[in-house]
C-alpha cells in the first residue's frame, strides 16, 4: 500500500504546492477548480520525476515554518536598518566589506536558502560561491566586524536549516 | 469595518511608498556597484510587499476577496536574490568592486574559475 502511494505521488510537499499556487491563479474556490489543482498537482510530478532524482528526502515542515516566520521578521527589521543607513550615513563612513562563510550545508537546495535568506536579510547580499561548494562569498554593506557578520549567519540561519535538511 | 480595512490599506501604502523612496534614494546615493546591491533588494522587497498586501486589505474592504498577491510575494521573494547574485557575479567578473579575499588551498570563488580553453579570451580582455 505504501508503495502504491509512493508510485502515485513521488513528491506529495509538490502535489500540495501546486493545488494550491493553481487556486490561488483562479482567486475563487469552487469545488471543480480545486479538483483540477490537484489533478494537476499529482501529474506534474510523475511527469517532471526523472529530473530530480537527488532531492532532499525528509525535510522538517515544522522547523521550516518557524523558520520562515524568523526570516520575515529579519527582513522587516533588516529593511528599517539598511533605510536609517542610506538615508543618515556619509559614503566614506561606511564600512562595506567581503565576508566568507565556511558552509557546513551539503545540499544544493540547503545553500540556495541560504543564500537567498542572506540576500534578503540585513545589509548583506550573497555574491559568489566557492568552486567545490564549501564556502559562500557574502558583501556586507557596513560591517565593522567581518568575524561577527559570519557569526551571526552560522547560528542564526545555518544552524536552523542544518536541522531542516536532516 | 470596511473602514478599518481601508485604513489599514492607506498606512500601507504609505509604508510602502517610503520604502521605495528609501531604494530609490540608496541606488543614487550610494556610490560603489557593490553597495547599489544592496539599496534595492531589500527596501524593494518590502516596498512591493506592503503594496500588495493594501491590495488585499482594499479587497476585502471592498467585498470581492483576492489572494493572487500572496503568489506575486512568494515569486518576488524568490527571484530578487537570484537577480542580485547575478548583479553581483557580473561585478566581480568585470572588476568593479574590490576583489574577494583568497579561499584557503585549492578553492576558487567560482566566478574567478576561468575554465582552461577561455583563458586567452580572459587574458585579451585584461588588456
Amino acid at each position: 500500500m505504501k508503495r502504491f502511494i509512493r508510485s502515485i505521488l513521488p513528491h506529495p510537499a509538490l502535489t500540495v504546492l501546486l493545488a494550491v499556487v493553481w487556486t490561488l491563479l483562479q482567486n475563487q474556490v469552487s469545488a471543480g477548480m480545486v479538483v483540477f489543482g490537484i489533478i494537476l498537482g499529482i501529474i506534474i510530478p510523475l511527469g517532471t520525476a526523472r529530473w530530480w532524482p537527488d532531492r532532499p528526502q525528509s525535510i522538517h515542515l515544522g522547523r521550516m515554518l518557524s523558520y520562515c516566520i524568523i526570516v520575515m521578521w529579519d527582513i522587516l527589521v533588516a529593511n528599517v536598518q539598511v533605510a536609517w543607513i542610506v538615508l543618515t550615513k556619509s559614503n566614506d563612513r561606511m564600512h562595506p566589506c567581503w565576508v566568507v562563510i565556511p558552509l557546513d550545508l551539503k545540499s544544493p537546495e540547503a545553500i540556495s536558502i541560504l543564500a537567498g535568506t542572506i540576500t534578503l536579510t540585513p545589509g548583506t547580499v550573497s555574491a559568489d560561491l566557492s568552486d567545490d561548494g564549501h564556502s559562500l562569498l557574502v558583501h556586507a554593506l557596513d560591517a565593522q566586524d567581518a568575524d561577527a557578520v559570519r557569526d551571526e549567519i552560522k547560528t542564526r540561519y545555518e544552524a536552523r536549516l542544518k536541522e531542516i535538511f536532516l | 469595518m470596511s473602514i478599518l480595512f481601508n485604513a489599514a490599506a492607506v498606512i500601507c501604502l504609505f509604508l510602502g511608498t517610503i520604502f521605495m523612496l528609501v531604494a530609490a534614494i540608496g541606488l543614487i546615493k550610494l556610490n560603489t556597484p557593490m553597495a547599489r546591491v544592496h539599496a534595492p533588494t531589500k527596501a524593494g522587497t518590502v516596498g512591493v510587499g506592503a503594496f500588495l498586501f493594501a491590495s488585499i486589505l482594499s479587497s476585502f474592504a471592498n467585498g470581492n476577496g483576492s489572494l493572487n498577491e500572496l503568489l506575486i510575494m512568494a515569486f518576488l521573494f524568490v527571484t530578487a536574490p537570484v537577480s542580485a547574485h547575478f548583479i553581483a557575479k557580473v561585478n566581480i567578473h568585470k572588476g568593479a568592486c574590490v576583489t574577494p579575499p583568497d579561499l584557503d588551498g585549492d578553492a576558487l570563488w567560482s566566478t574567478l574559475n576561468v575554465p582552461e580553453e577561455d583563458r586567452d579570451i580572459q587574458e585579451q580582455a585584461d588588456v
